[in-house]
C-alpha cells in the first residue's frame, strides 16, 4: 500500500497523475462501480414494473405493497448489506450481497415511482384505449407505460445517482469499487495528508453520476418524442 | 363608491391589459364587468384591492385614493371572492370564514359566532362548520367563499367569476341566493364574469369591456339589450336581445279572463264545447297542467296527474312581459296562465293581449 | 447465523460499557447525538431558506445547486474532510473526526429538506395564496398562516428522508475512528465477528425504522386533517404524503 505513494505528489490537484500511474487498477474499480450502479437499477425496474402495475390495478394491494417497500427503503444501506447474507443464507461477504441489497433498494424506490407514473396517465386515455379494444396487457405496454415514462425516468435518475454514492459505501466494507480509493487515501494519509486517490475517487464518482443521470435523461427523450413536439 | 379614473395597466411584457378606464361602481349596487376572455376584467378588479398596481390613473374608494393606504389595511376592508373559492385547505370551514376577523384581532369566540351566522346566511347547514374544504362540493365551497368575504362586514366586495366553476343548476341557485343576500346587505359589489347572461341577471349596471382593456359600454342590463352602442357589444350581448329585453319590462297588472277548471281527482268531464283544453288545479287552486279532452281516456275515470300536459309555464301577476309572453307561447291552449304570489290561479291571458302591451311599451326602442 | 446474531443482541453485557468495550447503549446515544445535531443544523439552514425561496421565488438556483450536491459520494467527502480537518485537532479528543462527520451529515440533510420545503411552498394552490393576500394578510402572515401549514406534509417528508439518510451515513462515520452504531459493523468486520457485524446492522435498521415511525406520528398530529384527508376514523388508506415527492425530492443515500 505504501508503495502507492512513492514519488507522487500529495497535492489534491495531482489526482490525474495518480490515475495515470494506476490506470488499469483504477479503471477496474470504475468498471465494477459502474456495473454495481447500473445493473441493480435495471433488475429493480424489471421487478418493480409488474409490482407497480398490480398496485395500480388492484387497489387493495396498494397499501401493503407500499408499506413493505417503504420499510425496505427506510433500512440504511450498510445495514442492508450486512443483513442480506444471513437472511438469504449466503456466505458473509458473498459477492452477490451488495448487488442484491441494491436491487432491493431500487425495487423499493421504483415500485412507488411506477405506480405514481401509471397514476399520472389520464383516466380518459385509459378508458379510450379500452373502448378501442386494447386488452389489459396490451394497453399497459402500448398506452399506459409510454405515458408513464417521464415519471418513471425521474425515479430512475434518483435511483442511479443515489446508487453511485451507496456503492462507494460498500467499498468501505471491502468490496472492490471506487470506494476503495477512499480507503487507500485514508490509509495513506497518516501521518501526512495524501489527497490524490481521495480526490480521484470523488471526481470519478461525480462523473459517473452525471453520465448515468444524463443517460436516463437522454433515454427519456428518445422514448417520449411527443413531449418534444409541444415544447416551444 | 369605487371610481376608476383614467386607469391603465401595462404589464412588464408590454401587454396593455387595461387602457384609460373610467368607471364608477355605485354604492350599494352590483356593477358587473363583462367581456371576452383576456379583455382585462380580472386585471381591473384586482387593481381595486391592489393585488395588481395600476401603471397610471387613480382608483378611488369613496373619497380616498386607494394608493394612499397600506395594502393589507385596504384589503381587509374589501371582501374578495375568486373562482375556485381559494379556501384554506388546512382550516375548518368556520375558521376559514373567520379569517379576516382573526386577522383584525377580533375575539376568537365572537369571530366564530359571527362566522356561524354567516354560514347560515349563505345557506349552509350548521354541521358543515367543523368540516374541511375538501369535504365540500364546489358549490358549497363557493358559498363558504362568499361567507368568508362577508365576515368582516366590508362595505365593498370584489368577485371574480365566483360562479363559473359550478354546474349550471347550482350556478343558478347561487345567483338567486346572491341576489337575495345583496337585497339584505346592500354592498358595493364589483362582479366579474365572461357570461353575458349572468351579467344581465345580476348587474344593476353592466360594463362591457373589449380586448385591450377599453370600456365599450356602461349601461343597465335593459339598455344593453335594447341599445348596444356598436357591433361588438351587439354581437357580444348575443341573439334574442329583443325577447330577452322583455325580461326587464314590467308587465304591470295583467287583465285576465276567468278560466274553467277541473280539480284533480274529479271525474273526467265529457262533451267538449269546441275547445278541447281544460286547466286542472289542485285542492288549493294552484294550476297543475292542461287536460286534453279530445284524448283517449280508456282506463281512467278521474283526472289524475299522469293525464296532464305540463309544458306550460306560469306567469306571476306583476312579473315581466317576458314571463307573461312565455306563459302564453308555452301553453297548449294558447292561453297563458296567471297566478298570484301564493301560486293560486287568477285567470288566463293571450299572446295577442301581451303583444299589445309590448307595443305600448315601445318608447325605449323608438328613441 | 441468525441465532448467533440473536444471542449477540440479547447478551446484556454487550449493551453496557465494560473496561475494554463500549456498549450498545453508549454507541446508540452517540449515533443519535450526531444525527440530531446534524438534523438540527440542517433544519436551521434549509427550512428558512426553503420557505424564503418558495415564498419570494427568488434564488431558485440554490435549490438546484443543493440538489447537485447529491451526486457527491458521501464517503469520499467524509474522508476528504477528515484528512483536511483532523490534523488541526491533535490530541485525544474526537473533535478532528466529529467536525468533518457533522459537516458531511449536514451537507447530506440540507438538500432534501430544502428541496421539499421549497416544493411545498411552490405547490400551494395559487388561488389559495391569492385569496390569502386578497383578504389582507401581510407577506409573513401568508407565509406562516397559509403556505407553511399547507406545505407541512412535504416538509415532513423532506425531514424524514433527511433523518433516514443521516442515520445511514452516521453509520459510515464509524469508518473513521468514531463512535456510533457503525462501530459494531466495522469492528465485527475487522475481527471477523459476524454476529456482532450483523447485530450492528439490525440495530441501525431498527433505529431507522423507529425514527421514521416517531416522525410520522409527529406528522400525523401536526399536519391539519384538512390536508391529510384523515377526516374520520373510518377513513382508511389515506395516501402516504411521501408518495408525491419520491421522484422529485428523494435524495441520494449513503
Ligand atoms: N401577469 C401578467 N403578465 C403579462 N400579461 C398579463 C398578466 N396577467 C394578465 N395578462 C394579460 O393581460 C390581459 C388581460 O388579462 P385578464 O385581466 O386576466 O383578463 P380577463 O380576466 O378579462 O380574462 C390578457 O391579455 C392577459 O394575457
Ligand atoms: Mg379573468
Amino acid at each position: 500500500m505504501i508503495a502507492l505513494a512513492d514519488g507522487a505528489s500529495s497535492s489534491p490537484l495531482h489526482f490525474v497523475e495518480y490515475f495515470l500511474d494506476h490506470r488499469s487498477e483504477d479503471l477496474g474499480l470504475l468498471w465494477s462501480h459502474t456495473w454495481l450502479s447500473v445493473v441493480p437499477v435495471i433488475v429493480g425496474l424489471l421487478i418493480a414494473l409488474p409490482l407497480g402495475w398490480v398496485a395500480r390495478r388492484h387497489r387493495w394491494t396498494y397499501p401493503p405493497i407500499m408499506s413493505i417497500t417503504g420499510v425496505l427503503y427506510t433500512i440504511p444501506s450498510i445495514a442492508l448489506f450486512v443483513l442480506v447474507p444471513p437472511l438469504l443464507g449466503l456466505d458473509t461477504l458473498d459477492p452477490l450481497q451488495v448487488p442484491i441489497a441494491l436491487t432491493v433498494y431500487s425495487v423499493a424506490l421504483l415500485v412507488r415511482v411506477v405506480a405514481d407514473g401509471l397514476a399520472s396517465v389520464p383516466e380518459e386515455t385509459t378508458q379510450a384505449a379500452t373502448a378501442m379494444g386494447f386488452r389489459p396487457l396490451e394497453r399497459f405496454f402500448k398506452v399506459e407505460l409510454p405515458i408513464a415514462v417521464p415519471v418513471i425516468a425521474a425515479g430512475l435518475r434518483v435511483a442511479v445517482v443515489s446508487n453511485v454514492s451507496i456503492v462507494a459505501v460498500a467499498g468501505t466494507i471491502g468490496l472492490s469499487n471506487l470506494g476503495q480509493l477512499f480507503t487507500q487515501g485514508f490509509q495513506l494519509s497518516t501521518p501526512d495528508a495524501y489527497y490524490p486517490p481521495i480526490v480521484l475517487g470523488i471526481v470519478l464518482c461525480v462523473l459517473l453520476a452525471v453520465v448515468l443521470d444524463s443517460a436516463v435523461v437522454l433515454l427519456n427523450r428518445v422514448l417520449t418524442p411527443w413531449r418534444r413536439a409541444v415544447r416551444t | 363608491m369605487i371610481r376608476f379614473d383614467a386607469v391603465t395597466k401595462r404589464y412588464p411584457d408590454g401587454t396593455v391589459a387595461v387602457d384609460e378606464l373610467d368607471l364608477e361602481a355605485a354604492s350599494g349596487r352590483i356593477t358587473v364587468l363583462v367581456g371576452p376572455s383576456g379583455c382585462g376584467k380580472t386585471t381591473s378588479l384586482r387593481m381595486v384591492n391592489r393585488m395588481i398596481e395600476p401603471t397610471s390613473g387613480t382608483i378611488w374608494l369613496d373619497d380616498q385614493d386607494t394608493a394612499t393606504l397600506p395594502t393589507h389595511e385596504l384589503r381587509r376592508k374589501i371582501g374578495y371572492v375568486i373562482q375556485h373559492a381559494g379556501l384554506f385547505p388546512h382550516r375548518t370551514i368556520v375558521d376559514n370564514v373567520a379569517t379576516v376577523p382573526f386577522l383584525l384581532g377580533t375575539d376568537k369566540k365572537q369571530a366564530r359566532r359571527t362566522a356561524m351566522e354567516l354560514l347560515e346566511r349563505v345557506g349552509l347547514p350548521e354541521h358543515f362548520a367543523k368540516r374541511y374544504p375538501a369535504q365540500l362540493s364546489g358549490g358549497q365551497q363557493q358559498r363558504v367563499g362568499v361567507a368568508r368575504a362577508l365576515a368582516a362586514d366590508p362595505p365593498v366586495m370584489l368577485m371574480d367569476e365566483p360562479f363559473s366553476a359550478v354546474d349550471p343548476v347550482v350556478r343558478e341557485q347561487l345567483q338567486d341566493e346572491f341576489l337575495r343576500l345583496q337585497q339584505e346587505l346592500g354592498k358595493t359589489i364589483v362582479f366579474v364574469t365572461h357570461d353575458i347572461d349572468e351579467a344581465i341577471k345580476l348587474g344593476d349596471q353592466v360594463a362591457v369591456l373589449r380586448v385591450g382593456g377599453r370600456l365599450a359600454q356602461l349601461a343597465t342590463p335593459a339598455e344593453l339589450l335594447s341599445r348596444p352602442v356598436d357591433a361588438f357589444v351587439a354581437a357580444f350581448v348575443g341573439r334574442d336581445r329583443g325577447y330577452r329585453a322583455l325580461g326587464f319590462a314590467d308587465a304591470g297588472t295583467l287583465s285576465t279572463r276567468d278560466e274553467p277548471t277541473v280539480v284533480l281527482g274529479a271525474p273526467i268531464p265529457t262533451g267538449t264545447d269546441g275547445d278541447s283544453w281544460l286547466l286542472a288545479v289542485d285542492g288549493a287552486g294552484a294550476p297543475q297542467g292542461w287536460l286534453d279532452l279530445g284524448a283517449d281516456f280508456r282506463g281512467h275515470d278521474t283526472v289524475t296527474d299522469e293525464l296532464l300536459y305540463r309544458g306550460g309555464t306560469l306567469a306571476t301577476q306583476g312579473s315581466t312581459l317576458r314571463a307573461a309572453l312565455d306563459a302564453c307561447l308555452s301553453s297548449p291552449s294558447g292561453r297563458g296562465v296567471v297566478i298570484d304570489e301564493g301560486g293560486a290561479l287568477i285567470g288566463t291571458t293571450t299572446s295577442r293581449e301581451i303583444l299589445d302591451l309590448i307595443e305600448a311599451h315601445e318608447p325605449e326602442r323608438q328613441t | 447465523m441468525i441465532g448467533d446474531v440473536f444471542t449477540w443482541l440479547t447478551d446484556w453485557s454487550h449493551w453496557t460499557d465494560t473496561r475494554f468495550d463500549t456498549g450498545i447503549i453508549t454507541q446508540l446515544l452517540a449515533h443519535i447525538r450526531f444525527c440530531a445535531m446534524a438534523l438540527a443544523i440542517a433544519m436551521v439552514i434549509a427550512l428558512p431558506l426553503g420557505l424564503f425561496i418558495g415564498h419570494t421565488n427568488r434564488g431558485r438556483w440554490l435549490v438546484g445547486a443543493a440538489n447537485a450536491l447529491r451526486a457527491l459520494p458521501t464517503v469520499g467527502v467524509l474522508v476528504l474532510l477528515t484528512v483536511i480537518i483532523s490534523p488541526q485537532f491533535q490530541g485525544r479528543t474526537d473533535t478532528g473526526f466529529l467536525i468533518p462527520t457533522v459537516i458531511v451529515l449536514v451537507l447530506l440533510a440540507v438538500p432534501p429538506i430544502l428541496a421539499n420545503t421549497f416544493a411545498g411552498v411552490q405547490n400551494v394552490d395559487p388561488g389559495v395564496r391569492d385569496a390569502a393576500s386578497g383578504m389582507g394578510m401581510t407577506g409573513p402572515q401568508v407565509l406562516f398562516r397559509v403556505e407553511l401549514p399547507i406545505s407541512l406534509p412535504l416538509i415532513f417528508s423532506g425531514v424524514r428522508s433527511a433523518a433516514l439518510q443521516l442515520i445511514a451515513t452516521a453509520t459510515v462515520a464509524s469508518y473513521l475512528p468514531l463512535g456510533g452504531l457503525g462501530r459494531f459493523i466495522y469492528d465485527g468486520l475487522a475481527q471477523q465477528d459476524y454476529p456482532q457485524m450483523i447485530g450492528g446492522g439490525v440495530l441501525v435498521a431498527a433505529l431507522a425504522l423507529l425514527t421514521d415511525l416517531v416522525l410520522s406520528t409527529v406528522q400525523r398530529y401536526v399536519v391539519s386533517r384538512g390536508i391529510t384527508g384523515r377526516y374520520s376514523t373510518k377513513q382508511v388508506g389515506a395516501p402516504d404524503p411521501r408518495l408525491a415527492v419520491v421522484t422529485e425530492a428523494e435524495g441520494a443515500r449513503a
